[in-house]
């Protein structure tokens, strides 16, 4: 090979190696707040697949682009170019290359996963072996103080919160204390567990800065667990198609101190149940009585036929207020006013790529 | 097949048989030449593309703002439900077995395919199922409203009460379209099979052919599984039956099973033509034999059978135990190697070449770049951890869309612009096929890159609203939506006007290798005044060899009579 060439494709791989790094670090600030201890771990999973990623695309993208600058004919070039037909060698290496990263990162997921320990529908498959899905937060994962989050994950887990979905509203109970609710509490730093169950179709549990997003079958009662670990107000969304009103079944996740969740429960512990406000109830009355109470989003025109919503959840506390009501911005489509946790990119200095050696 | 003797005279004007049309007439006729079904098949796809596309727009202007204030909700669940199937069934899978119904004879030396009624009627069951589907507008609950993969429990709902409903005719024209799609494999497998020209070996077959084929297997051992579950679906919804009905028992995951089973390997059925296609357009235009040809031929076949061991990938959010999560992850990953190859394949074929920016060139370079974006981000998702975060949300829109329109889409359109020539004898104006890729390249970036963020963001997908700390991205994607609606105008102008009254382009404008380009454009019936006898492989540039033994008769007529 000419000096020039190595010098030339040894300058292109410097500079592919840092663009890599620096996305992989601008990965982070790509994603929700990390509000789960999970978060962090799928964060540095993502980051490390972006920073291979990247490097993998100017890879081939710049031979790529290099041969459409530099080895275009010419205008009254007929000739053909040379006649090479193939390379063992070449042709070995960048089949060899690409199963060696796959299954690399097959590993590395892999390893990813079984540290998330979020259980889920295993419980199909053989009833509660305790062992298996304990969290295996053995070994820090990155250079993040993971100290806290160890902590949060074996200390005593919360009660078993029922999740019910349904087309289209959530509700949460809380057994021990006989509470329910269309707003999620979660303390922080304490590992949560779930039952999630579905009354109808299928529908799934995700909340974007928890990262992990569950089916909830009908018919089938699924474990579920994750541990908080920032307090603040997330949003609960449904991202399995349901039906009609399927976009408007959100809701919202409170994680907060033990304290402030304990005095929670309490408070709600001691009011009556009522039904709450739902969207979509509210949203199938105005369409199924069009001129009547219409707002500025009514609908313009008018829909087929939709199963009706189930009957709104009785519950002791809820904070979603009709579109019309003063509490609220007065916005049909966003159902209620949410409050946004401030987006915040976490502080890390550089990603781990010691998972690469 | 005998050699049947045909005047000169009546080579030229493409008759299907004896007293047809001869002018555009003939493509409204129950005609058995591959050539004239392969235009049939291209033409009506382009059609429901149109309308597949209107719907996006409509889609894309509703998400423009969070509240759902264009449409009703129902009416929004219909359009994106109906642009997926349309997009799916009616427009890549016809389009792609129109293009390879017309080049797949020609490319093997053959006069047609092994049944060219059994071909025919393929393809006219694609209007009919269609035309089915579309009806649900009318049909008092409306169309299906479940998604392009209509999911049960969801799918069986049904509000109206009426057994005709847009649901069960969405299952009708599925499987309608299945059952033509089979028909399809089976002709293409045979005439592959069995109906190459002397000489042609299976390492001198191009790798168009090598995908068709590898394309063709995938629907023959999948498709089964579909219409099986469409069939139990079908059943469920019309006479009660449970099988994913929750409240009698039944299991709405097993359905999962069936669907995904044949729909991710259909994401193969539609690719692979696409990568033949690639592989046919950049040796002419880069003037290079294809690097590695045998590789990449054999890659195809690599990617058939792995594509049948990764089904789950799309249900790793749903009930699915962790062992399963942890083999389709790896079985996933694995389909990046054959892919791979191709690509860097593709890279060496044009590295060192004599490339010219013609429009089918601009267009398959544009398909391989947003390819390897893809395939990136597919790897992305097919890690359970990260899946599990974005599934459903519009990351995935975003992935298959780089795939759908980046790569498959921007492939058909670099084949149609090769081939045009071999089609109508007439060639396409260069400027605004360029301008339609200018348009369609950065409309492609602007609406389906937007969708990462989102996604990333926790955006679920099929929304008819959304919270406002999303309208940014939607916004810059309902734009970029808008003008890669505007990019099939100059397109359409383009073909439409070309092939009235554009200059004629000779047999082989391209100076390319490869049996299409020995006869005549367009080709006679039968294809060849004599079959050729093949000699040597496709990609011959830089060497200087003879194609075939008997080039001198073959293609005797260098301009077709014009009426
Ligand atoms: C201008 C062109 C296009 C635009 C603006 C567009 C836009 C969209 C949007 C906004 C969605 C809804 C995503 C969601 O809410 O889940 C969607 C879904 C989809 N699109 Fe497209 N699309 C375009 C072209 C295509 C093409 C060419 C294909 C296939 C070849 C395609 C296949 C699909 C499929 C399969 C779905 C999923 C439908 C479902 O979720 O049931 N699209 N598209
Ligand atoms: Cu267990
Ligand atoms: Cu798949």
């Amino acid at each position: 090979m000419k000096l020039r060439a190595v010098i030339t494709i040894s300058i292109y791989a410097v500079v592919v190696v840092f663009i890599s790094f620096w996305m992989a670090k601008q990965a982070y600030s790509w994603l929700p707040p990390e509000a789960s201890a999970e978060s962090k771990l799928i964060d540095d999973l993502f980051s490390l697949f972006t920073g291979l990623g990247t490097a993998i695309y100017l890879g081939v993208m710049g031979p790529f682009l290099y041969s459409l600058v530099f080895h275009r004919a010419g205008k009254y070039d007929m000739e053909d170019g040379p006649h090479i037909e193939g390379n063992n060698f070449l042709e070995i290496t960048w089949t060899a290359t690409p199963l060696l990263i796959v299954l690399m990162l097959s590993a590395i997921s892999y390893r990813t996963y079984e540290k998330m320990a979020i259980g889920g529908p295993m419980e199909l498959v053989h009833h509660h072996v305790p062992q298996i899905i304990e969290p295996a937060y053995a070994e820090p994962f990155d250079s993040t103080p993971q100290q806290k989050i160890q902590e949060a994950v074996e200390t005593e887990p919360t009660e078993n919160i029922v999740v019910t979905a349904r087309q289209w509203s959530w509700t949460f109970y809380y057994p021990d204390r006989d509470v329910s609710s269309t707003e999620l509490h979660l303390p922080v730093d304490r590992r949560a567990k779930f039952t999630l169950r579905s009354e109808d179709v299928i529908h799934a549990f995700y909340i974007p800065a928890f990262r992990v997003g569950q089916y909830v079958v009908p018919n089938q009662e699924i474990e579920y667990e994750l541990t908080p670990v920032k307090t603040g107000r997330y949003r609960l969304r449904d991202s399995m198609h349901s039906g009609t009103y399927f976009a408007t079944n959100q809701s919202d996740v409170v994680v907060q101190p033990l304290e402030e969740y304990e005095q929670w429960l309490a408070d709600a512990s001691s009011r009556t149940p009522t039904p709450a406000f739902n969207q979509a109830i509210y949203e199938y009355s105005q369409a199924s009585n069009p001129g009547a109470g219409s707002t500025k989003d009514k609908v313009a025109i008018r829909g087929w036929a939709t199963i009706p919503p189930a009957p709104a959840p009785v519950v002791n506390f809820s904070t979603q207020q009709p579109p019309d009501s003063p509490a609220s911005g007065g916005n049909a489509a966003e159902g209620q006013k949410i409050q946004k946790a401030p987006r915040q990119v976490p502080d890390r200095s550089t990603p781990d790529y010691s998972k690469l050696q | 097949m005998t050699n049947i003797s045909i005047s000169p005279d009546e080579i030229t004007r493409g008759q299907p048989y004896p007293g047809a049309p001869d002018n555009w007439k003939r493509f409204f006729t129950f005609s058995t030449d591959h050539k004239v079904i392969g235009i049939q098949y291209i033409v009506t796809a382009f059609f429901f593309f149109l309308v597949g596309g209107a719907m996006a727009m409509v889609i894309r202007s509703e998400l423009l703002t969070p509240e759902a204030d264009l449409v009703d909700r129902t009416v929004y669940n219909a359009l994106f439900t109906l642009h997926g199937s349309l997009m799916i069934f009616f427009w890549t899978f016809p389009v792609l077995v129109g293009l390879a119904n017309y080049l797949v004879p020609l490319m093997i030396g053959a006069r047609d395919m092994a049944f060219p009624r059994l071909n025919a009627i393929s393809f006219w069951m694609i209007p009919v199922a269609a035309t089915l589907m579309l009806a649900s507008f009318l049909v008092p609950g409306g169309p299906a409203q479940s998604g392009w993969w209509s999911y049960p429990p969801q799918s069986i709902q049904n509000p109206t009460g009426n057994i005709i409903n847009g649901q069960v005719l969405w299952i009708l024209s599925v499987a309608i379209n299945g059952v033509s799609s089979i028909m399809g494999g089976v002709n293409f497998v045979t005439t592959i099979f069995r109906m190459r020209a002397p000489g042609m070996t299976w390492f001198r077959m191009p790798a168009f052919c090598w995908a068709v084929l590898a394309a063709q297997l995938i629907q023959l051992y999948g498709l089964p599984a579909l219409t099986g579950g469409a069939i139990m679906l079908l059943l469920d919804i019309t006479i009660g039956t449970s099988f994913f009905r929750p409240e009698n028992g039944g299991n709405p995951v097993v359905y999962q099973h069936f669907f995904w089973f044949y729909s991710h390997p259909a994401v193969y059925v539609m690719v692979l033509p696409v990568f033949g296609m690639f592989s046919e357009v950049l040796p002419v235009h880069a003037r290079k034999p294809l690097f590695g040809y045998r590789v990449i031929a054999v890659s195809s076949v690599v990617i058939t059978v792995i594509s049948g061991c990764v089904w789950v990938h799309h249900m790793f959010a749903s009930a699915t135990p962790p062992w399963m999560r942890m083999f389709f992850m790896v079985t996933t990953m694995l389909v990046a190697v054959p892919s791979g190859i191709k690509v860097f394949g593709w890279v060496a074929t044009i590295w060192g070449g004599k490339i010219r920016f013609t429009t089918p060139m601009l267009f398959a370079l544009g398909g391989i770049s947003n390819w390897v974006f893809a395939g990136i981000t597919g790897i992305f998702l097919g890690s359970v951890p990260i899946d599990l975060h974005v599934h459903n949300t519009y990351f995935v829109v975003g992935h298959f869309h780089y795939v759908l329109y980046g790569t498959i889409v921007m492939g058909i359109y670099a084949g149609i612009y090769h081939w045009f020539p071999k089609m109508t004898g007439r060639m396409y104006y260069e400027g605004l096929g360029k301008l339609h890729f200018a348009l369609t390249y950065i409309g492609v970036q602007a609406i389906f890159l937007p969708m990462h963020p989102l996604g990333l963001q926790g955006m679920p997908r099929r929304v008819a609203s959304y919270d406002p700390e999303f309208i940014y991205w939607n916004v810059i994607a309902s734009l970029g939506g808008f003008l890669l609606g505007v990019s099939v105008l100059p397109f359409i102008l383009n073909i439409v006007s070309s092939w009235i009254r554009g200059p004629k382009a000779g047999n082989n404008p391209w100076r390319a290798y490869g049996l299409e380009w020995l006869t005549t454009s367009p080709p006679p019936v039968e294809n060849f005044e004599e079959i050729p006898v093949v000699v040597s492989g496709p990609y011959g540039y830089g060497k200087n060899q003879p194609l075939v033994a008997n080039q001198a008769r073959l293609g005797t007529i260098e301009e077709p009579a014009t009426s």
